[in-house]
């Protein structure tokens, strides 16, 4: 049985005056131990609230609802109340969030920021939660654990406060990491760095991750499977050889072309999609990728696309996707 | 770029080491920082200096006065007539008050007593402000629905004291407790409570919304907890910025209230403001006696106001590098 189940997870905002927003609309993906998960997609398709509403810090108030079920080793995630959330979170399931920096208490010293969840989950106090916090540290690749501890986080450079929020996050080895747009805020070298690390900690630990990103860079390098979404569902499911290899949601294949490449030749300009993530239909009435789409035919307006499922386990939602019989067409 | 996967780690790992900035300066916190900002300020460095003259002259100056502050050698000696009241001289320096006691020593040891009633008022003011302000801030940042209730019912009732005048509302508190110097700083305190409670619940809430605040809720961090050590030591700045205005106007308040006959009830006793409503009828005779005590809480107020003004430049987050 898979380690996290989500199935047709949705998330609504509404407020008084304002139309309804369905910011997550029925995504469902499995993780399995040890697994690396990809969620991919362009700002706005719902990737930080999926993670957001699995981990319950989405604000609990009228105007948010949050639909579907998270099965996490047999508990739906969803259905638990604070207090039994707040015990599997930072032990269970922690995440490591985009900006470093805003993600660390300015005013407080990051030894007491890690010392923190020793104390909340493993009754650690005292000298054995600071030494556990300088081990964590010397583990997430931070030189000289002791001195840092005492350190506040504007003294470390972007990569070693990145460093110190996993180490927050592996403090109590969950058995579920999700990573929301880790290296986004770092530099080249330094996501690199961090993207080594998190491939490191999963290897050795035999934690899950999922992997909320933009970038197909990141996926590529890492990711077991890989959900693309798109205006809140999931559009393409693959092992990620399958997905790179035969790619059949066509806005999967516009990711990949917009991407710049090594081998493409001088002066080649770049494919963009057409339009702005805007630009959607809602599910409900067609393929909410439709008004942006090359390969638009009748059929994708009228009734929702379904999830098409292969043999291989490769899932995409389109009725008129890319043929796998031409790998040509599908060049990026 | 074929490297050993070890080594390609250990050299990125040195890139990395040489390309962060470091701070070898020592200082450390926000707060050290900010300390550093503030030597750099003048008007920061005159209102030290007042300040710290000031705490001085209250804290030894009784010990050294030449003269008692409440023995009436003029009248004894009578060297004070009506109309007449001798101005300085090389034994009194600031000459003889109406009732014939030193005046200088009276000014000193009453500096002690306007230091003490300011800061215990304020210290008043900002612990009941604060614990207001805290509860409220939390409740409304993270308390969910029944907190926005408490924290509407904790600032309906901060906003009935905002709206009273402040003077009116020290005035009503030392007439309903009787006049005393507890009285005083009780009422000079509550005046100040409201700019405290609203100040840093404000600012609480401010920080509630952000991503540290949202990423130790993701590591199963408790709510009271967050509160405690991420929100409120990440709020306070503009509390303490507040606390050093608010005894500037303590100081004054506390004159005017002796002024108003409000305060100690021991009138013997020497106060600024009371020194200078005695003063107020024979200022056609002796103008000195209500100038000496008046350019005392004007030089303290001032002193307060420069360094809590600096101290607000050098604490906002918007000027910082």
């Amino acid at each position: 049985m898979a380690l996290l189940d989500v199935q047709d997870l949705s998330v609504t905002f509404s407020r008084r005056g304002q139309r309804t927003v369905r910011a997550v609309d029925g995504v469902s993906f499995s993780v399995d131990a040890g697994e690396v998960v990809g969620l991919v997609g362009e700002s706005g398709c719902g990737k930080s609230v999926t993670s957001l509403a699995l981990m319950g810090l989405l604000p609990r108030q009228r105007g948010v609802q949050v639909g579907g079920s998270a099965r996490f080793d047999g508990t739906d995630l969803l259905k638990l109340d604070l207090r039994s959330m707040r015990d599997v979170r930072g032990r269970d399931v922690a995440m490591i969030f985009q900006d470093p920096l805003s993600s660390l208490n300015p005013v407080v010293p990051i030894g007491l920021q890690v010392t923190e969840v020793l104390v909340r989950h493993r009754d650690m106090s005292g000298e054995a939660a600071r030494k556990e916090a300088a081990e964590l540290l010397d583990r997430v690749g931070i030189p000289d654990p002791r001195r840092r501890l005492k350190e506040y986080p504007h003294q470390l450079s972007g990569g070693m406060r990145q460093r110190a929020l996993i180490a927050m996050a592996v403090a109590c080895r969950p058995r579920l990491l999700i990573a929301d747009e880790p290296t986004t805020a770092l530099d080249v070298t330094i996501q690199a760095q961090i993207l080594e690390l998190l491939k490191e900690l999963v290897r050795d630990s035999g934690t899950a991750l999922i992997m909320i990103t933009h970038d197909l860079g990141v996926v590529a390098g890492m990711c077991d499977t890989i959900n693309v979404l798109y205006a809140g569902r999931v559009v393409e499911t693959a092992r990620r050889k399958e997905l790179f290899a035969g790619r059949r949601h066509p806005y999967t294949v516009g990711l990949l072309r917009s991407i710049p490449r090594l081998d493409a030749g001088r002066g080649e300009k770049l494919t963009p999609i057409r339009g702005s993530v805007r630009d959607v239909l809602p599910w409900t009435e067609g393929c909410a990728f439709a008004p942006r789409c090359d390969r638009r035919v009748d059929a994708c307006v009228g009734a929702p696309p379904e999830m098409t499922p292969t043999h291989t386990g490769h899932e995409f939602r389109c009725v008129n996707p890319f043929p796998l019989t031409q790998p040509e067409e599908a060049r990026v | 770029m074929t490297l050993a996967p070890g080594k390609k780690k250990e050299k990125l790992d040195r890139l990395a080491e040489l390309s962060a900035v470091r701070d070898d300066e020592q200082g450390v916190s926000l707060w050290r920082e900010a300390m550093r900002r503030l030597r750099r300020n003048p008007s920061a460095i005159v209102g030290a200096a007042i300040l710290v003259l000031f705490v001085l002259v209250a804290v030894v100056g009784p010990f050294f006065v030449p003269y008692d502050p409440v023995d009436q050698s003029g009248i004894r000696e009578g060297v004070i007539k009506p109309g007449s009241i001798p101005g300085s001289s090389a034994e009194h320096w600031l000459g003889y008050d109406h009732q014939g006691r030193d005046e200088f020593s009276r000014l000193i040891v009453g500096a002690r007593q306007t230091l003490i009633v300011g800061i215990v008022s304020t210290l008043i003011g900002l612990t009941i402000g604060v614990l207001i302000g805290g509860v409220a801030g939390a409740a409304a940042g993270l308390g969910g629905r029944w907190g926005r209730l408490v924290d509407s019912v904790l600032m309906r009732i901060v906003d009935m004291l905002l709206s009273l005048p402040s003077l009116l509302l020290a005035v009503s508190v030392a007439a309903l407790l009787g006049p005393s110097l507890v009285t005083v700083m009780i009422a000079v305190g509550v005046v100040s409570v409201p700019i405290f409670a609203r100040l840093l619940r404000g600012s609480m809430i401010a920080q509630a919304n952000r991503d540290y605040v949202l990423a130790a809720s993701s590591l199963g961090v408790r709510k009271s907890k967050i509160a405690i050590s991420h929100i409120v030591p990440n709020s306070l700045a503009p509390v303490i910025v507040q606390a050093t205005l608010t005894l500037a106007t303590a100081i004054i308040e506390v004159a005017a209230l002796s002024f108003l006959g409000l305060g100690n009830p021991d009138s013997t006793q020497p106060e600024w403001g009371l020194m200078l409503a005695d003063a107020q009828i024979y200022l056609d005779v002796r103008p000195g006696l209500a100038i000496y005590p008046a350019v005392g809480i004007i030089v303290t107020a001032l002193g307060f106001t420069l360094l809590g003004e600096a101290m607000r430049e050098a604490l906002d987050p918007k000027l910082r590098r």
